[in-house]
């Protein structure tokens, strides 16, 4: 049994200009101790499927389907009580943007031994030790006095390290990082990275990663999600995603990156602007933008299919190519 | 390389904010500190480096947006000095900003945003050739002609760049500074925008300073590249010689640090992982500023700043100790 289930999950948020489904029908697994990448652009659902994972949507958004098990345990429709056995303690969530997601009028200290209280049956000063040896943890210089400091005397990258060190103070199974580098320079990019990657060999957590950043996904995961609109278009190991993928829209996406050796060559961008989720297409949502669009891309939405064992994929294309593999009229 | 083919020079730019450090006592933050190059004719120099190291500010005082300090611009082998010189300058040079969300005024029309440059230095004789000229950039950006009564609010990011690129062209400028013009852009609305940038310097033969922290665009963007450090510039060379032989030890760091899209080269890379965070600007340390922060630093390195030589043909760099480790 994998540690996290997440079976044609449906996350929408009615808006009223009519539903968005941001999340539409989105299924994969997690096991202990991998790294799985969601990537996609903005708009894509990327973060709506985390915030659905740890039930922290805003208002107008509401889980509409589906299943999200963890450890057996069934998430979908378990009620606050549950929840907050689950946040924090089981699966801990960092966001993008570290400048806002500290309160700026208490210590670090303080928000640190918070969470920790919060979270296990320690006493004051048992919460003090831990959170001091977290900041340790992470590498953050002479813990004690920065225990007392607020998080304006923090650089960018040190309020993602506390960050960091909030979320695994409890020991999490799953860290859930949404864009976590996006907003730091590229030499504390690479700490931050680094440090995840130390920490995850070290305490055996699995990490979900979501970021728009190709790089990021190369670097960090075993395991890759491509999301467009709502849904999964393309899902396989690392290797495979980005030697081999087969999907018309992770093929555009690879294209056009500027990468080390196609430097004279121009870009071949993906042609269009993205979709209105408001105004989804009967048919394959990347479709409109597909160069390679056949007529039944526009009619109706291709099933995932397993290309290999360690690689699935939705899109038209891979039928048509094991249908001329045969010999057969593809149209 | 001679006088006439640099089209913007720079020489010992600086600039200083006074910062209020106290009720009566301010300081001087070193936004840009003794900087020179020069920028060819028809070329693009990428300008790379961590925020905060004074990249921005290089590209806005050299618009004049800022009054330098100190230090000379020349522009078209002619000294920038009185305020004539400014205004005819300005009608040659253009900027497009990073944010496409809050540079263009939400309560004009696209038509509107465009035009008011020509507005501004009175270009046209009529309201017909205003409109021309209007349709004219749209179309070179790749807007369609309806959308010029449309607002701004209507386009995506992706389209709203397109709409100030069109603004920053409308003067018809042989210099163009781009800040971060595709940082806030999509992967896939990244790269349009980055080949329309290379299809208007070939068709209007402009010279861009690009401006990004994005190391694989600039690469590809640019044919030099000057890489900043704490308002100081620190090593400027051909785009591959820089990616492929860098000499400054921050450089290095920075080239290792780029997340590569390709998982196996990702896990051969060795990455040269830099401790500590850049200092700050008002409290900048003595000598070289990357010196608490480099693993080859000597006592030479706190005292003074190293010059910023040519070490092999059109490679500048500024490092004590360069022969040690390489």
């Amino acid at each position: 049994m994998a540690l996290l289930e997440v079976r044609d999950l449906r996350t929408s948020f009615f808006t009223p200009a009519g539903e968005v489904k941001a999340v539409n029908g989105v299924s994969f697994f997690l096991d202990h101790g991998k790294v799985l990448g969601i990537v996609g652009e903005s708009g894509s659902g990327k973060s709506v499927t985390a915030y659905s994972i740890m039930q922290i949507l805003e208002k107008t958004g509401r889980i509409v389907g589906g299943s999200i098990k963890f450890d057996g345990q069934e998430l979908v429709g378990a009620g606050e009580k549950v929840m907050k056995t689950i946040r924090g303690n089981k699966i801990s969530i960092i966001f993008q943007d570290p400048m806002t997601s500290l309160n700026p009028t208490y210590t670090i200290g303080h928000q640190l031994m918070e969470a920790i209280m919060l979270h296990t049956p320690r006493n004051k000063k048992q919460a003090y030790d831990r959170a001091v040896e977290m900041l340790r943890l992470v590498n953050v210089n002479e813990p004690e006095k920065r225990m007392k400091q607020y998080p304006f005397e923090f650089s960018g990258g040190m309020r993602q390290r506390v960050m960091i060190a909030m979320a695994l103070a409890c020991e999490p199974d799953i860290l859930i990082a949404d864009e976590p580098t996006t907003a730091l320079d590229v030499t504390i990019q690479a700490q931050i990275l680094e440090l995840m990657q130390s920490l995850q060999k070290e305490l055996g957590m699995a990490i979900i990663m979501i970021t728009h950043d190709l790089g990021v996904v190369a670097q960090m995961c075993d395991e890759v999600i491509v999301m467009y609109a709502g849904s999964i278009c393309e899902q396989g190991s690392a290797d495979e995603i980005f030697y081999n993928p087969k999907h018309e829209y992770t093929k555009g996406l690879m294209r056009s990156i500027p990468t080390v050796d196609n430097d004279d060559s121009p870009l071949e961008p993906i042609s269009g602007t993205p979709i209105d989720l408001l105004n989804m297409p009967q048919g394959c949502p990347f479709a409109p933008r597909c160069d390679a669009a056949m007529k039944i891309c526009m009619r109706q939405r291709c099933e995932r299919m397993q290309i290999n064992d360690w690689h699935q994929a939705a899109c038209w294309m891979n039928v048509k190519e094991a249908f001329e593999k045969e010999g057969g009229d593809a149209e | 390389m001679t006088e006439q083919q640099n089209l913007v020079e720079v020489k010992h730019l600086k600039e200083y904010f006074q910062i209020n450090t106290g009720l009566f006592s301010s300081k001087p933050l070193k936004a840009v500190d003794d900087v020179s190059f020069a920028i060819r004719k028809g070329e693009t120099l990428g300008l790379v480096g961590e925020s905060g190291c004074g990249k921005t500010t290089v590209g806005r005082t050299l618009l004049h947006l800022y009054k330098p300090t100190e230090g000379e611009i020349w522009f078209n082998g002619k000294q920038i000095v009185t305020k004539q010189d400014i205004l005819e300058y300005r009608k040659k040079t253009a900027m497009v900003f990073q944010d496409p969300y809050s540079s263009l005024n939400p309560r004009m029309t696209v038509s509107d945003i465009i035009g008011e440059p020509l507005d501004v230095h009175k270009l046209y004789a009529s309201k017909a050739e205003r409109q021309e000229k209007i349709l004219d950039l749209m179309a070179k950006v790749g807007l369609n002609s309806e959308h010029a009564n449309r607002y701004a609010h209507e386009f995506s990011g992706g389209q709203r760049q397109r709409i100030g690129i069109a603004r920053s062209l409308a003067m018809g400028p042989e210099f163009v500074v781009c800040d971060e013009p595709v940082s806030a852009l999509d992967v896939s609305i990244q790269a349009q925008v980055i080949n329309m940038f290379d299809e208007l310097q070939n068709q209007m033969g402009l010279t861009y300073l690009f401006i990004a922290h994005d190391l694989l665009v600039v690469r590809h963007i640019s044919d030099r590249i000057a890489v900043m450090y704490l308002g100081k510039m620190v090593e400027m060379a051909d785009a591959r010689e820089i990616y492929d032989h860098p000499l400054h030890p921050y450089t290095k760091c920075l080239m290792s640090a780029v997340p590569l899209p390709d998982p196996k080269k990702a896990r051969e890379n060795k990455r040269i992982v830099l401790h500590g965070d850049i200092p700050s600007p008002l409290n900048a340390p003595s000598g070289c500023p990357f010196r608490t922060r480099c693993p080859y630093a000597t006592a030479a390195c706190a005292e003074s700043m190293p010059e910023f030589k040519e070490v092999s043909s059109g490679h500048f760099v500024a490092c004590h100790n360069m022969e040690k480790f390489n």
